[in-house]
């Protein structure tokens, strides 16, 4: 849209949330959002749509909004993307903001190109990380070649607004400052329902059972050397006792073996969990770019020059199917200790 | 039912390494397949044809080799294969591929849906299937992994993080597909033949879609990728833990539970 970049002020979040709650991720942009702010002396707005959803507004102010615009109507009830397009992208053009952050989500990889295209400027996706160049006040957008070892930063040095995407758990989320003040404003909604071309028919969750890997404060995770289905069912055992989420590399999903949903990595999940325990697993970028970053990595795995002992904590080298069953089973004894302790106690 | 797939050629990217003592990218045996993902597209339009018929339009990007994956989607079936191929082309971001395919696809007689994979195995943004949308200024319904035809309406099962949502729009529309909507066809050897004998691939140029090329290629390109350096994942040393199954698990065990991991 503008070309001229010195207009353009002001950094934007456009928040996601479901069921009245807000992504972690949209939390997350909020707070490193102010700190590139403070880098270019300038505002974060938080940009909220839905349907009664001002009540929240509290919340986006305290994690970094210092403005928060509400788009609440009844035809916002659902995330459609052409209704959030025109609203985010009718508002952008009178007030020229220098950079708009989505979450890498279902919705923010939906909504930010489609935006990008609206406005006709550049969109930077998957970003892991985000800095202001200090010699321009470009904004430095680094993500990571898939399938290498590689990183790159992207810019958009022309036009603006500078758009981009981040993948949810990156960044490490600020605490909550509920003495911060902010202002909310709201923007009229002229969009009619008649108008709109998408309708929501239904909304199922099927992942109810398991809380997300991506919030997990463990993980047993498995890649090829795992085997077979029967391998993960050993790892949820595993999993089970530790009480931690199962995940998983790109090829055992390609197999068949566990969920899509399950996947860790640079087409998966980024986690960064408390404890990490990789099993069967090479540690190839396409995987361990989306764990680096937990606390504590343990891998096991029969090959001693693995990749992943170059940046595990602790490593077991050996055959997962005698060492998982083994830890299992010391597992299980000091449970059932602990169980007759509490009898007799 | 008048289809437009949009394909891309890619590298078999697990085959790219990077040889971390010369500093290059190593190419040797890399070589280039059709994006994963659009087997499943082309597969998809190609039902959609059994079921209500029509005419199926496949149109990629990229360097006259890119013919290839052309010649693949002929095989298993579609009607016709665009390539725009031209130098005003080379160096584009996924806004200015956006504008090239919307530019061929609005020369393309009509259509009723335009299917896209969800994205590349390569560059990984999904941008351009919501990109090419807005430049025709059509509904988008992302991530099917079904896609039904009833009467008008075209109904989608959408994939989310928690499940998915079933979504519903009149025609045209543009679709970008999951992997698992369904199970490519593995074509027949007559129809491959036929795909690299019988059938042309039809090449345009930049001025063919009349259109401003200052949009295409690099110049259209609003982002530029600027370093590209390689990320570290070395941590410090590895505290390797010896002895027989038995004896590793008690010692992992003691270290979780003194780092309060248990």
């Amino acid at each position: 849209m503008s070309d001229n970049a010195e207009k353009c002020k002001g950094i934007w979040v456009v928040i996601e949330h479901r069921h009245g709650e807000t992504a972690k991720v949209s939390l997350e942009l909020l707070g490193e959002g102010r700190g590139l702010a403070d880098k270019l002396g300038t505002n974060v707005n938080a940009i909220l749509i839905g349907e009664n959803v001002t009540a929240m507004a509290e919340e986006l102010i305290g994690y970094g909004a210092d403005k928060v615009i509400i788009a609440d109507d009844p035809v916002c009830k659902h995330y459609r993307t052409e209704v959030y397009t025109d609203i985010i992208s009718e508002r952008a053009l009178r007030e020229n903001p220098e950079i708009i952050f989505f979450g890498a989500t279902c919705i923010g990889r939906d909504l930010a190109p489609r935006v990008s295209a609206r406005l006709n400027t550049g969109c930077m996706s998957d970003c892991t990380k985000l800095d202001i160049d200090e010699e321009n006040g470009h904004l430095v957008a680094t993500k990571p070649f898939f399938g290498r070892d590689l990183m790159t930063d992207i810019i958009c040095p022309v036009r603006r607004p500078q758009i981009a995407t981040i993948r949810p758990g990156v960044i490490e989320l600020k605490s909550l400052d509920r003495q911060r003040h902010g202002k909310v404003v709201f923007s009229n909604v002229s969009l009619k329902e008649e108008d709109i071309k998408v309708k929501v028919v239904d909304t199922i969750s099927t992942v109810s059972d398991i809380f997300p890997l991506e919030l997990a404060d463990k993980v047993v995770a498995g890649g090829m050397g795992v085997g077979d289905k029967d391998g993960f069912e050993m790892l949820r055992e595993l999993a089970a006792l530790l009480g931690a989420v199962v995940g998983a590399t790109n090829l055992p999903v390609d197999e068949g073996w566990i969920s899509e949903d399950n996947k860790i990595g640079q087409t998966g999940k980024t986690i960064r969990p408390r404890l990490y325990i990789g099993c069967g697993i090479s540690g190839a970028v396409q995987h361990s770019a989306g764990m680096i970053d937990s606390e504590v990595i343990v891998a096991i795995n029969n090959d001693p020059d693995a990749d992943i002992f170059k940046f595990a904590d602790y490593g077991i080298v050996g055959d997962i199917n005698e060492i998982i069953p083994a830890i299992i089973k010391e597992l299980k004894k000091q449970k059932n200790s602990e169980r007759d302790l509490n009898q007799i106690l | 039912m008048n289809i437009v797939v949009c394909i891309k050629q890619v590298p078999e990217t697990y085959d790219i390494g990077w040889d971390k003592k010369t500093g290059s990218l190593l190419r040797q045996g890399s070589s280039a397949i059709l994006n994963p993902v659009d087997k499943h597209v082309i597969e998809a339009a190609i039902q959609l044809r059994e079921g209500h018929g029509g005419f199926i339009t496949a149109i990629s990007m990229g360097p006259d080799q890119a013919e290839e994956a052309l010649r693949e989607a002929l095989g298993m079936g579609v009607d016709r294969a665009i390539l725009l191929s031209d130098r005003v082309f080379a160096g584009a971001d996924t806004l200015a591929t956006s504008y090239a395919l919307s530019s061929a696809i609005k020369k393309v007689d009509r259509f009723d849906i335009i299917i896209c994979g969800k994205e590349s195995s390569d560059g990984v943004t999904g941008h351009v299937g919501p990109q090419v949308a807005e430049l025709l200024n059509l509904p988008q319904l992302t991530n099917a992994m079904e896609i039904t035809i009833r009467k008008n309406e075209v109904l989608i099962k959408q994939k989310t993080e928690d499940g998915y949502r079933l979504l519903k729009a009149s025609f045209p529309v543009l679709i970008t597909a999951e992997k698992n909507i369904n199970q490519p066809r593995i074509p027949s050897m007559e129809s491959i033949m036929d795909a690299y004998r019988d059938k042309t691939v039809d090449v345009w140029k930049g001025e063919d879609l009349n259109n401003n090329t200052g949009q295409f290629g690099l110049k259209g390109s609003p982002t530029q990728s600027k370093n590209i350096y390689i990320r570290k994942l070395e941590k410090g040393t590895v505290e390797i833990l010896k002895g027989e199954p038995g004896v590793t698990a008690k010692s992992l065990i003691g270290i979780l539970k003194e780092r309060d991991l248990l």
